[in-house]
């Protein structure tokens, strides 16, 4: 017969191991990143291989970014319009400027990180994992070079830059998909929609917007390419990592949002 | 039947290697001289540490105590630059070959060569070329190395291994997975390359038809100890039950069969 406490013990086993494992996830998390940050000024600069990435990482994510904001653009216009404008008369004036702020402070980089980190991510996580097991990544270290600095630093790269300018492009084509069903559907025209944009909008908004997603783009390459690294035993562990790096991406992404936006209203943006 | 070991000085020394992982002691004290230009077999059963020893000599792991000396360099105390450049004198087989998926088989072989010498593209294609040929294969360059077969794989991950001419070549499991003729042209190549080269070569196998062929020596793995280091014949009249089981493939013995 079992004693209470005896049975206890592999509960507090369990909670134990695992919290074990999260800190040491943590840890070596941050150890990547660091390693990563300091291997971006690290000699050789692999300038083939960035231009590479961008391509994929970025140019590549150009139509999911600028498709989805587009149409963000035109729902907003359509939710806020008609129902609005029912409950307060001559609201829809500003329609240019809510849509404008909106998609400028927090839809067009929320929405563009969110969607990059499930193709960016996803990929990532995929490659760099298949490498691991398959031990490509042993060979990249004994072919005297090392793996952070070939694999993940270009990565990183890419999306820490790619990442805002998609942004840009989703915010214009955000707005004009706005303006587009503010003037078929709610007969708001052009010079009046643009008009309270370009009143409302301040370029402090922009700098918030567009500021935060140098962010997101550095968390979505860092979790991935971490992930893929420590991909283990064969294509189950690739799916792991795989799903890992989208699911901590998105978290990441939707929690730092806050707080980077928290940080950035204390510096008056 | 073999051909004799050249002079003996040592190249690679392990020195009282410990490695364990959790509770599991996969090493317990491994020592192993490996004299300059000898073809060494490492061997044991599965998990006997074959493959954690080899990683402990590319510097892939670290030892929980003991180290390993390479020219009488400690592999472990060295730093990134001088660890990079004990690794530039060696060249590494993997057992699945480990080839790069996204490149040719000509960036994969120009690997080396492209980020470590001052070649231009010319010079290095004939580079590419020259090392094809040495492991017999001849206009595969372009292809992808999932267009190739298993055999051609490791043909083409030993000419990456030996791009940069280097003075050690280690071998993973070679003859591992491939057909007995393949796996006889593999040793082949082991020999060929180790006769036209002089290079120091290290070899994990469990495939004692491949030793015979080809070993000047055989260390083997046992508790995590090497049990015995002698010349294959010195394997073949050893009466050390644990020994004769191996190189008999007995079933029945010493040795639990897990």
């Amino acid at each position: 017969m079992k004693r209470f406490h005896q049975t206890l013990i592999p509960v507090f086993d369990s909670i134990g191991s695992g919290v074990l494992g999260l800190l040491e996830a943590i840890g070596g998390f941050a150890i990547f990143a660091g390693q990563t940050i300091r291997y971006v000024f690290a000699r050789p600069f692999d300038v083939r291989n960035l231009l590479y990435q961008m391509g994929e990482i970025g140019v590549k994510s150009i139509p999911v970014g600028v498709v989805s904001s587009f149409f963000v653009g035109m729902v907003m216009a359509l939710q806020l319009g008609g129902p609005m404008e029912q409950q307060i008369q001559g609201i829809s004036t500003f329609m240019g400027g809510g849509i404008a702020l909106a998609m400028v402070r927090e839809l067009s980089p929320v929405l563009t990180a969110v969607l990059l980190a499930g193709r960016v991510g996803s990929s990532i996580a995929a490659e760099v994992g298949t490498m691991k097991v398959t031990e490509q990544i042993d060979a990249l270290s004994t072919l005297a070079t090392n793996p952070i600095h070939y694999l993940s630093v270009p990565r990183f790269l890419a999306a820490l830059f790619c990442i805002p300018m998609i942004t840009v492009m989703a915010i214009v084509v955000g707005v004009l998909g706005g303006a587009l069903i503010s003037n078929i559907s709610l007969d708001i025209p052009y010079n009046l929609y643009f008009d309270s944009a370009r009143t409302l909008v301040r370029s402090q908004d922009l700098i918030s917007g567009v500021g935060k997603t140098f962010f997101f783009g550095a968390e979505i390459a860092l979790i991935s390419c971490f992930s893929g690294f420590r991909a283990r035993g064969g294509a189950e562990g690739v799916g792991q990592a795989t799903i890992q790096a989208v699911v901590f991406s998105f978290m990441m992404i939707i929690v730092s949002d806050y707080f980077i936006t928290y940080i950035f209203q204390l510096f008056g943006l | 039947m073999n051909a004799q070991a050249p002079a003996r000085e040592t190249h690679v020394r392990l020195a009282d290697i410990y490695k364990s992982f959790g509770t599991k002691h996969v090493l317990r004290g491994v020592d192993l001289d490996i004299y300059r230009g000898e073809i060494i077999y490492i061997i044991g059963k599965s998990g006997s540490g074959k493959s954690v020893t080899l990683k402990n000599i590319t510097g892939l792991l670290k030892p929980d105590a003991g180290t390993v000396y390479i020219d009488g360099i400690d592999v472990h105390a060295a730093d990134d630059k001088a660890l990079n450049a004990l690794r530039r004198k060696m060249g590494v087989l993997f057992q699945m070959a480990a080839l790069f998926d996204s490149m040719s088989v000509y960036e994969n072989v120009a690997f080396g060569p492209r980020r470590f010498t001052s070649l231009n593209e010319a010079e290095i294609s004939e580079l590419v070329r020259e090392k094809l040929s040495m492991v017999g294969l001849k206009g595969v360059e372009h292809l992808n190395p999932s267009a190739l077969s298993g055999g051609m794989q490791k043909r083409v991950g030993l000419a990456r291994a030996i791009a940069l001419n280097p003075e050690i070549v280690l071998y993973d499991e070679p003859t591992t997975g491939v057909d007995p003729i393949l796996g006889a042209a593999v040793d082949d190549l082991i020999k060929s390359l180790n006769a036209k080269t002089g290079v120091t070569s290290i070899v994990i196998s469990h495939d004692m038809a491949s030793v015979f062929r080809t070993a000047h020596r055989v260390a083997m793995l046992y508790d995590g100890v090497f049990r015995l280091i002698g010349t294959p014949d010195d394997f073949k009249k050893s009466d050390d039950p644990v020994i004769r089981q191996f190189v008999e493939g007995s079933a029945e013995g010493p040795i639990p069969i897990l």
